[in-house]
């Protein structure tokens, strides 16, 4: 069997800017798309009086999303070529969506940000890469669409490139890419367009088959949250106690000198074991199970680290939050659970120290208010010690939900600084 | 030194770990058993989770009383090999008792009479969690499928109010009395658990290759034909070589005319292919978000 690589994407983009049927464009082009559902599209279109078969009628589902003619929610799109298979979690741009764009690039190795030709970088676009910065998307590819609306110009595309890059400079995102696209007559998407030959880069799929994500992992901080203790009781496997989880950081090996948190036992990895046999090493985003020399007591919510290499073990958090919940902002002084790798803990919210503008970065500190949608630097106190790293360097470890009390809603997600 | 793990194992690795969420997360979990091979992939997935030890929940198959035998004989050699724990709910109990009454005519199918059996088995079980097969790649109302699905009292699914799920986190609390479906391999194509499967070298039912069967056309879809199903007076009988993509009650299952014999064959088969497997399901074709419009009473 060949090896493919899995890429995770998120796209982010407003009704209008062509979003839908780029991905329609990514799912026809690559044959992605079944004969039942592009008659079903066919059929819709014409139904509702369109003149061609509607590529964006592919990815809004639900009834509600047909009637208004929006995106309302994340929804995941699957493509694969020989080289890789695709997740995209396709995400609406506007404003009150915010949570979900947040919710999309949290797994995203790659950000895919739609820009008009004709209207150049808008409010919306830098809340978009605000959103991939913020959320550490390892790889934002720009695409600027319509550029058949504007004769196939290099200059228009050039002069949104320059005001995407001052803007940006601002940001944290480690690895750019422009390409210039129409996603209706399928230019540089899949194919290499004839109608801009001024353009040397590579076409959108390309990018997307040979983008680098082997290191978009941390594999320099061991880190093993771990998820359930594995007990036979059988007769075969007697005092078998077997730590399972996914490996959230580093490279484990077999005879490493491990510690436990919070206990700070120290002992030896005897064996890393599965299904399929006993494994030399594991590493992210691996679910193993890790059994240790000695017999030491370690439960759920514990963390398995290298005894030179440990990390924050604290009460106090400095978080950026998003705010989901749209029936209550954020409570100054309100008690939440707060759930971060496999541990479960409550929080006080202790300060919030700013509001932040996603459309500007700029810091709000008259109203500090978080509502729906809203971001804001948080300062958290939980009841029990968490083992986190900041977010830049794991983002596994160093990102937390809040869900309320008394809903059991998901409240709002967050990033430790 | 390059780590990397390919799609297949990346994939495997998330549905382990959210099936050890699970079972971490609730008090009292079930697999949701259909016999197809979406199933047979959870099962397998599950005996990998939680090696060595056994399986840490039971099976629930509802049984619509119209199954392939073949499907029947699959599962309880399946339960007997890995050890597990199977609970059958029955549709014809339901029938029989009056709570459910049947569909009359030609398209008649129990396939939504499943739901009540369902919803009454994980009542009766006081299971607060359903393990199912659903991907998010089979039909549009799934691609916003959560993992942990939230269900109110009720079992049903608001698609308004559904949970954000972020990076590794997912919430599984919840009010007494609710519940939540959760589907590990909603991030699995069609193609990816063919590819899996014939890695793996995981043994399927006979119906998924190419076999002579007595069928029928109805709508363009080949039925087998079979007692369950009331033919019109033009519907005519005759043999075939086909094969099932999925494995469903008899009365909604379609056949493809196929010669794929092995696995092989099959992704070989799927990879050219141009119609979703869905496409031959007959319960998907009743309106354009006839899945939607299940799901929120509690279908899958």
């Amino acid at each position: 069997m060949e090896s493919t690589e899995l890429l995770r994407f998120t796209t982010a983009g407003s009704v209008d800017d062509g979003k839908s049927t780029l991905i329609g464009r990514l799912l026809y082009d690559s044959k992605s798309i079944f004969q039942d559902q592009f008659a079903d599209i066919e059929r819709i279109s014409a139904r509702r009086g369109e003149e061609e078969v509607n590529l964006a009628l592919l990815t809004d589902g639900l009834r509600a999303e047909r009637e208004q003619g929006i995106t309302i929610d994340v929804a995941y799109r699957y493509f694969s070529t020989p080289k890789r298979k695709f997740i995209i979690a396709d995400t609406p741009g506007h404003i009150q969506y915010t949570r979900n764009m947040v919710t999309g690039a949290s797994t995203a190795n790659v950000a895919l940000m739609l820009i008009d030709a004709r209207n150049g970088v808008v409010e919306q676009t830098r809340r978009h890469a605000i959103i991939a910065s913020l959320l550490q998307i390892p790889h934002v590819v720009v695409c600027v669409n319509k550029m058949d609306l504007v004769d196939y110009k290099e200059e228009v595309f050039n002069d949104i490139h320059e005001q995407f890059e001052a803007f940006a400079a601002k940001l944290d995102i480690k690895d750019f890419h422009f390409i210039p696209i129409s996603a209706l007559r399928g230019d540089n998407v899949v194919t290499r367009s004839e109608r801009m030959s001024w353009y040397e880069g590579p076409t959108l799929m390309y990018y997307l088959e040979n983008v680098h994500i082997a290191s978009d992992h941390n594999f320099i901080d061991c880190r093993f949250p771990v998820q359930h203790v594995i007990r036979p009781y059988n007769d075969d496997f007697h005092d078998y106690r077997g730590y399972a989880g996914r490996i959230s950081g580093g490279v484990f090996k077999v005879g490493d000198e491990v510690m436990v948190l919070p206990s700070g036992f120290t002992s030896k990895i005897a064996k890393i074991d599965s299904f399929d046999g006993e494994m030399e090493e594991a590493f992210p985003p691996m679910s193993a199970t890790i059994l240790l020399e000695d017999d030491i007591d370690v439960s759920r919510g514990d963390m398995i680290v290298r005894v030179s290499n440990s990390p924050d073990v604290t009460q106090d958090l400095d978080v950026m939050l998003c705010w989901f919940d749209n029936t209550k902002p954020l409570q100054p002084r309100g008690k939440y659970i707060i759930r971060h790798t496999t541990q479960e803990a409550r929080c006080i919210v202790k300060e919030v120290k700013y509001k932040l503008d996603i459309n500007s970065l700029h810091r709000e500190l008259e109203d500090k208010t978080l509502e729906m949608n809203d971001m804001g630097r948080v300062v958290l106190r939980t009841t029990k010690p968490l083992f986190t790293d900041p977010y830049r360097q794991n983002r596994i470890t160093g990102s937390i939900i809040l869900v309320d009390e008394g809903t059991n809603n998901t409240v709002a997600a967050g990033m430790i600084i | 030194m390059n780590y990397h793990i390919n799609h297949l194992r990346e994939l495997e690795s998330e549905s382990i770990f959210i099936m050890r969420e699970v079972v971490s997360q609730f008090q009292n979990p079930v697999l949701m058993f259909s016999g197809g091979k979406d199933s047979i992939l959870m099962t397998y997935l599950a005996v990998k989770a939680f090696y060595p030890a056994k399986v840490p929940f039971p099976l629930l198959h509802v049984d619509t009383g119209h199954n392939f035998p073949e499907t029947l004989k699959f599962r309880d050699d399946l339960v007997e090999k890995y050890g597990l724990r199977l609970i059958v709910g029955s549709v014809q109990d339901a029938i029989d008792k009056g709570l459910v009454t049947e569909e009359k005519g030609f398209n008649a199918s129990r396939n939504s009479l499943q739901t009540y059996t369902l919803l009454d088995e994980l009542e009766k079980g006081k299971f607060d969690a359903a393990l199912g097969g659903g991907r998010r790649d089979e039909e549009k109302a799934r691609a916003k499928e959560r993992f942990f699905s939230h269900r109110d009292e009720f079992g049903q699914w608001d698609p308004k109010n559904q949970r954000p799920e972020l990076w590794n986190l997912f919430n599984g609390r919840k009010l007494m009395g609710e519940h939540f479906r959760v589907f590990p391999i909603s991030n699995w194509t069609e193609l990816d658990v063919w590819q899996y499967l014939a890695e793996e070298e995981v043994p399927l039912p006979n119906l998924y290759f190419a076999h002579q069967r007595e069928v029928f056309e109805r709508d363009g879809v080949l039925l087998a034909d079979c007692e369950y199903i009331q033919k019109r007076p033009e519907e005519q009988v005759f043999e075939e070589m086909v094969r099932c993509r999925t494995i469903g009650d008899m009365t909604c299952t379609g056949v493809w005319r196929s010669n794929a014999a092995t696995v092989e064959d099959i992704i070989a088969e799927i990879a050219t292919t141009r119609l979703t497997e869905r496409g031959g399901r007959a319960d998907d074709k009743r309106s354009e978000t006839a899945m939607e419009d299940r799901k929120k009473q509690g279908y899958f």
